[in-house]
């Protein structure tokens, strides 16, 4: 078996006495869309955070692309192929969409101590940022200040800044969160396209988006990891049934 | 956005252009205080200029950044004490210290951010006013006085004109630099930090080091203001580096309109003139409201504030976009 991408091993998060994450193992392989699921309070966005850099676990490692990066802050995991898209719409909002794409693509394009030519139209950022927008939808909203975009759309220009970093890893944290169906929709047929190009770490409540997306599924309860396997082992399982998903609700 | 912009690139260029007009025409009409105070308007629009630089566009409101006006006077006061009143000299040493100086201040500064980084940078400014002040040999308290500075028969800054057009050309270079550089890829990563750090972080920006950079770049080029404040006033004391002082920079830049540039220089141009003619207006309307003119002088801030958004300058037109 090939190295996984990613692989987490007994990652242990505490808030004083709430243990967010506890002891908790897990491995990307290349090419997968992994879905991580469980009740809120499960500890889903604290691993991300953990994942991406914002926040320092109190044991355990990390490791992606065949290093540890336990000990790296966000910008650099970013630069090794880690990119994440937020719970809560995090975007540049007072920037036109292009812009906040543009930005994505500047920070992998060398250093930013360039202080002389206008970027704005510089080819080689606007170009890559262009087929970012335009690989997620967004081609023809490039010139709408990123608030006046929808919600749906916000959610878009966040994938598609993720994107633009040319990423090995995605983690996605709840990109449908606050959706209506029909852009729901569109964002499960967005990330079907992503499927197999991209290894994709997927945080979600919908639970439709899920089974429809994953090749495979991390339950999280208290933190911990209770199983993890495919769509369909994940339905057969008696314990995360009676966890999580009740037993009415069977996908 | 080029026509959005254009009635704000008009009124720059029609109001650079009376200010290049002012030694002439105060010469003509026989009032050489008027560019002695247009001197002063200037090199304090610099400075605020560069205060916008990083609280306008990066939004780190520095309450401190008259310590770099010190520190700019003080280098070419000092030199002057020891009898180097060589320009060539003083002007690129004044560059280097305030460089220097923030670059020490700005590296644990900006390991802050909001409310605290408003306190420790002004606590940073208190700490060089309290230094000047304790400098016995450079005058403590009263200050001392400057020779102006020499640039080999080249310039001669005790003809008025001469220092005017220094610093004129100054501004000008200030603000066009300011242009390129807010506009630049360095200047992108500037506003998105203001929009929004964490994304930085997040698409690979360590914005540690570009917060840390902008500074530097503010804070020395505030440093070039105070050299030539050094010039105008023949005089440094530690009160160009007070509290106050920096607050004084603040509102020129909130007054004038944030994020512009050259709002900062109509906000020190407003905040100044009316330094220096409200007094004496009130004390026409009724004897003894002159030395209160604080009191007026407060109040049309605010209004200026409350009622046109971004500022003087914002009348002129919409906003650039990408600014928020």
């Amino acid at each position: 078996m090939t190295e996984p991408v990613l692989a987490v091993e007994g990652l242990v998060k505490r808030f004083g006495g709430l243990t967010a994450t506890d002891d908790l193992s897990l491995s990307v392989t290349a090419g997968e869309i992994h879905a991580v699921i469980g009740p809120n309070g499960a500890g889903k966005t604290t691993l991300i955070a953990q994942l991406s850099g914002d926040l320092a676990p109190d044991d355990g490692r990390i490791r992606f692309a065949g290093r540890d990066i336990t000990g790296l802050r966000a910008d650099e995991r970013s630069h090794l192929g880690l990119a994440r898209s937020f719970q809560i719409t995090s975007i540049f909002p007072g920037f036109p969409a292009l812009d906040n794409v543009a930005l994505a693509v500047q920070a992998h394009a060398g250093h930013s101590f360039r202080f002389w030519s206008p970027a704005r139209r510089d080819a080689g950022l606007r170009e890559p940022a262009m087929a970012a927008l335009d690989e997620v939808g967004l081609a023809a909203r490039a010139g709408i200040v990123a608030a006046n975009l929808s919600h749906g759309e916000q959610r878009q220009l966040e994938i598609a800044m993720a994107l633009a970093t040319k990423p090995s890893l995605l983690l996605l944290d709840e990109p449908m969160a606050g959706m209506g169906i029909d852009e729901s929709a569109r964002m499960i047929d967005l990330l079907r396209g992503l499927k197999g190009r991209h290894t994709i770490v997927l945080i979600e409540h919908d639970m439709d988006a899920v089974f429809a997306l994953a090749d495979r599924i991390t339950v999280l309860v208290y933190g911990r990891a209770i199983a993890t396997g495919t769509p369909a082992e994940i339905r057969a399982n008696a314990e995360v049934r009676q966890a999580y998903l009740g037993d009415a609700h069977v996908g | 956005m080029q026509a959005l912009r254009q009635p704000r690139l008009l009124a720059q260029l029609i109001l650079l252009l009376l200010l290049a007009a002012v030694p002439p025409v105060m010469t003509a009409i026989d009032e050489p205080f008027y560019t002695s105070l247009f001197t002063r308007i200037m090199i304090f629009a610099i400075a605020a200029a560069s205060l916008d630089l990083i609280l306008g566009y990066g939004g780190m409101v520095s309450f401190g950044h008259a310590a770099y006006i010190g520190v700019g006077a003080y280098t070419v006061g000092i030199l002057s004490f020891y009898g180097v009143d060589n320009g060539f000299i003083q002007f690129p040493l004044a560059v280097l210290l305030s460089a220097v100086f923030a670059a020490v201040i700005g590296a644990i500064c900006i390991r802050t951010s909001g409310v605290y980084f408003i306190m420790i940078t002004l606590a940073f400014a208190q700490m060089l006013y309290f230094l000047g002040i304790s400098l016995e040999e450079y005058g403590g308290d009263d200050g001392m006085p400057v020779y102006r500075s020499e640039f080999g028969g080249l310039l001669d800054l005790y003809d008025a004109n001469h220092l005017y057009y220094l610093v004129f050309a100054v501004l000008a270079a200030t603000l066009y630099f300011g242009h390129r550089l807010v506009n630049s890829r360095f200047g992108m990563v500037v506003r998105g930090m203001k929009s929004n750090s964490l994304r930085m972080r997040a698409v690979g920006y360590p914005v540690y080091w570009y917060r840390l950079t902008a500074y530097v770049i503010s804070g020395t080029m505030c440093g070039v203001a105070g050299a030539l404040f050094a010039n105008w006033s023949e005089f440094v004391s530690p009160d160009i580096m007070h509290w106050v002082r920096s607050g004084d920079l603040i509102i020129m830049v909130i007054v004038g309109g944030m994020g512009t540039l050259f709002g900062p220089v109509l906000g020190a141009t407003a905040f100044l003139l009316m330094e220096e003619y409200l007094p004496e207006i009130l004390e026409g309307t009724a004897p003894g409201a002159g030395e209160h003119w604080h009191f007026v002088f407060g109040p049309i801030l605010i209004l200026i504030v409350l009622f046109a958004k971004g500022g003087i300058f914002g009348l002129f037109g919409g906003r650039e976009r990408g600014d928020d």
